[in-house]
């Protein structure tokens, strides 16, 4: 499964990544000796293995519903790059 | 002074022959004069520290008996939060984050006096074996100015090792204690998955992360384990297991103990010299009595690969969050809400950083999941399934923790899978979810070498107990580099 630069083009997309012709060809090849590497993955036999998303079994860890201090607008706000009015301040979003 | 242990400068605490303030000055002292060179600070609050010393002073002024850390100066990696300071995670993303709470390990260590004196440099958002990766300087390692101190806790190995601070906390997602500790010449911890929490701790693998110590020598790191481990209602992943009192552990018998030597971890990879190092290591524990069995662990060969399609894959949703709206760098120049996403995380992350979303991104992607993220869950149930079975045949396992000693800086930067080999035999461990700890085995020309012992889920106890019996039969602890 080789990576091409329409992939990397593709992926840096979805993750909000912009990247010019030079460093999108040295993506595709430090991905692709990394997936290389990772092929090797398939010499494992897991047929019927269940995946493990954790290292043990977990389980909802839930708590009474009781209200709990927690941040403040002002303490939320403290890092915001641009604010306004109390409230995080975009761009228009909605035509 | 600076030489000094946790155990030693609480008794001269407690004797009164040192004052809180003192210790604390003569750290802050140590590292205006070293740090310039040694690099192993981002920032510094000697101000905060000096505070705390005082309380702890006034303590023990009225007579109180207080715990074994107070008052004794320790760093944080940057990536854990401290109320009112800065946390950069040694990125342009997080530059001048200023923290708006405590993460839980610094709320228990003030809650136990600890002069905390400032943050530790390291890997750009952990990401990193060398701390190369720091958007902001390069972390020297104390027995080498030329070398890595590793990574990607660097900083905070560096900063134990050259005697700034007594202690200090890292993360390890897949090795970021236990290497720098065996680069630096300290023991260093990483407990089971679930033991510390990792409230106020910035993510970068979720189901991998650990916070642990750095010190001088085992007795130390279970008095900062007593600290750090239990349960945490603010982490949901923390675990709900008794804490034993770890100290209770060091009692130098490990006649009889099962150690287990995966041939695996000693095979070809193992350079002649590391080799050789280990080997003596091990005649050591066989002189103290313990059994050495011969293991197999043949699904460690394929840890590393499970790993990088793990930790990058939730790094990759971890580091979604920066966005540049709600907090960290915002680009000056954009045209719209989704360029400011593009344009800010373009200029905020580093190479390494990006190029782990991307091959995140790209396991996540439709069509890539179930032949790469899913087939790494899989193959980590069967590493789990090996992990447990070699566990009912013995206690504790050991092997090498890295494969070299410290390296040279630029050495392993061109190529990003020489650079992610120097955690290969650490990163089964953070697979597994398993406790691991990384101590002083010896030297090689010079520089550092430790042995790693990897134990049953929440084994810490035994874990501490093989290596301060180790630790106690051998010198290696006692060298300090000269810097």
């Amino acid at each position: 499964m080789a990576v091409t630069i329409k992939d990397v083009e593709y992926v840096a997309k979805l993750a909000r990544l912009e990247f010019n012709e030079q460093q999108m060809q040295k993506f595709t090849q430090d991905l692709n000796g990394i997936l290389g590497y990772v092929e090797k993955l398939s010499e494992v036999d897991t047929e019927g293995v269940e995946i493990s998303i954790h290292p043990f079994p977990m389980f909802n860890a839930l708590r009474e519903d009781i209200v709990r201090p927690s941040l403040d607008r002002e303490e939320a706000l403290l890092n915001a790059p641009e604010k306004e009015d109390n409230l995080f301040k975009v761009p228009k979003v909605i035509e | 002074m600076h030489r000094k242990t946790i155990h030693e400068i609480r008794d001269l605490l407690r004797k009164k022959e040192v004052t809180a303030v003192e210790v604390t000055e003569n750290s802050l002292k140590r590292i205006n004069e070293i740090d310039d060179k040694l690099g192993a600070f981002v920032s510094i609050e000697a101000d905060k520290a000096l505070e705390a010393a005082r309380e702890v002073d006034k303590k023990l002024q009225a007579g109180e008996t207080l715990p074994d850390l107070a008052g004794i100066p320790m760093a944080l990696k940057d990536n854990m939060c401290m109320k009112g300071t800065i946390s950069t995670c040694s990125s342009r993303m997080m530059e001048g984050f200023l923290s708006p709470y405590d993460a839980t390990v610094v709320e228990r260590l003030k809650a136990n006096g600890a002069v905390i004196v400032g943050k530790a440099n390291m890997d750009e958002f952990a990401m990193g074996s060398s701390t190369e990766t720091s958007a902001f300087k390069l972390t020297k390692n104390p027995y080498d100015l030329e070398r890595v101190p590793g990574g990607s806790s660097g900083g905070s190995a560096a900063s134990v090792a050259a005697g700034e601070v007594y202690y200090s906390l890292g993360s390890d997602t897949g090795g970021s204690i236990r290497q720098p500790a065996s680069l630096c010449g300290l023991v260093g911890f990483k407990p089971t998955y679930g033991r510390v929490s990792r409230y106020g701790l910035v993510a970068f693998a979720s189901s991998l992360d650990q916070i642990g110590p750095f010190t001088k020598d085992v007795e130390d790191c279970a008095i900062v384990m007593n600290t750090l481990a239990g349960h945490d209602p603010m982490d949901s992943t923390s675990a709900k297991v008794e804490v034993p009192d770890y100290t209770k552990f060091l009692t130098k018998d490990i006649r009889g103990m099962r150690i287990g030597m995966p041939k695996e971890y000693f095979g070809e990879g193992v350079p002649e010299d590391m080799r050789k190092c280990m080997m003596e290591a091990i005649d050591v524990l066989k002189s103290l009595g313990a059994e050495i069995k011969e293991i197999s662990l043949p699904l460690s060969e394929y840890a590393l690969a499970v790993y990088y399609i793990l930790a990058s894959s939730e790094a990759s949703s971890n580091l979604a969050r920066f966005d540049g709206i709600r907090y960290g760098y915002r680009a000056k120049e954009f045209t719209d809400a989704i360029d400011i996403y593009v344009k800010s995380r373009t200029e905020g992350f580093g190479d390494e950083v990006k190029r782990r979303i991307m091959l995140g991104t790209y396991a996540l992607s439709a069509g890539y999941y179930d032949a790469y993220y899913k087939k790494a869950l899989r193959v980590r149930t069967r590493i789990i399934n090996e992990y447990k079975e070699a566990f009912k045949e013995v206690d504790v396992i050991v092997s090498p923790t890295s494969p070299s000693v410290a390296f040279k800086f630029g050495e392993k930067t061109a190529n990003p899978l020489e650079m992610y080999l120097s955690d290969i035999y650490t990163v089964p461990v953070n697979i597994a979810g398993v406790p691991g700890v990384s101590v002083p085995a010896g030297f090689i020309k010079g520089l550092p070498a430790g042995l790693q012992f990897i134990g049953n889920y929440f084994e810490e106890g035994t874990l501490l107990k093989v290596a301060h019996a180790f630790e106690q039969a051998t010198d290696h602890h006692k060298v300090r580099p000269t810097i």
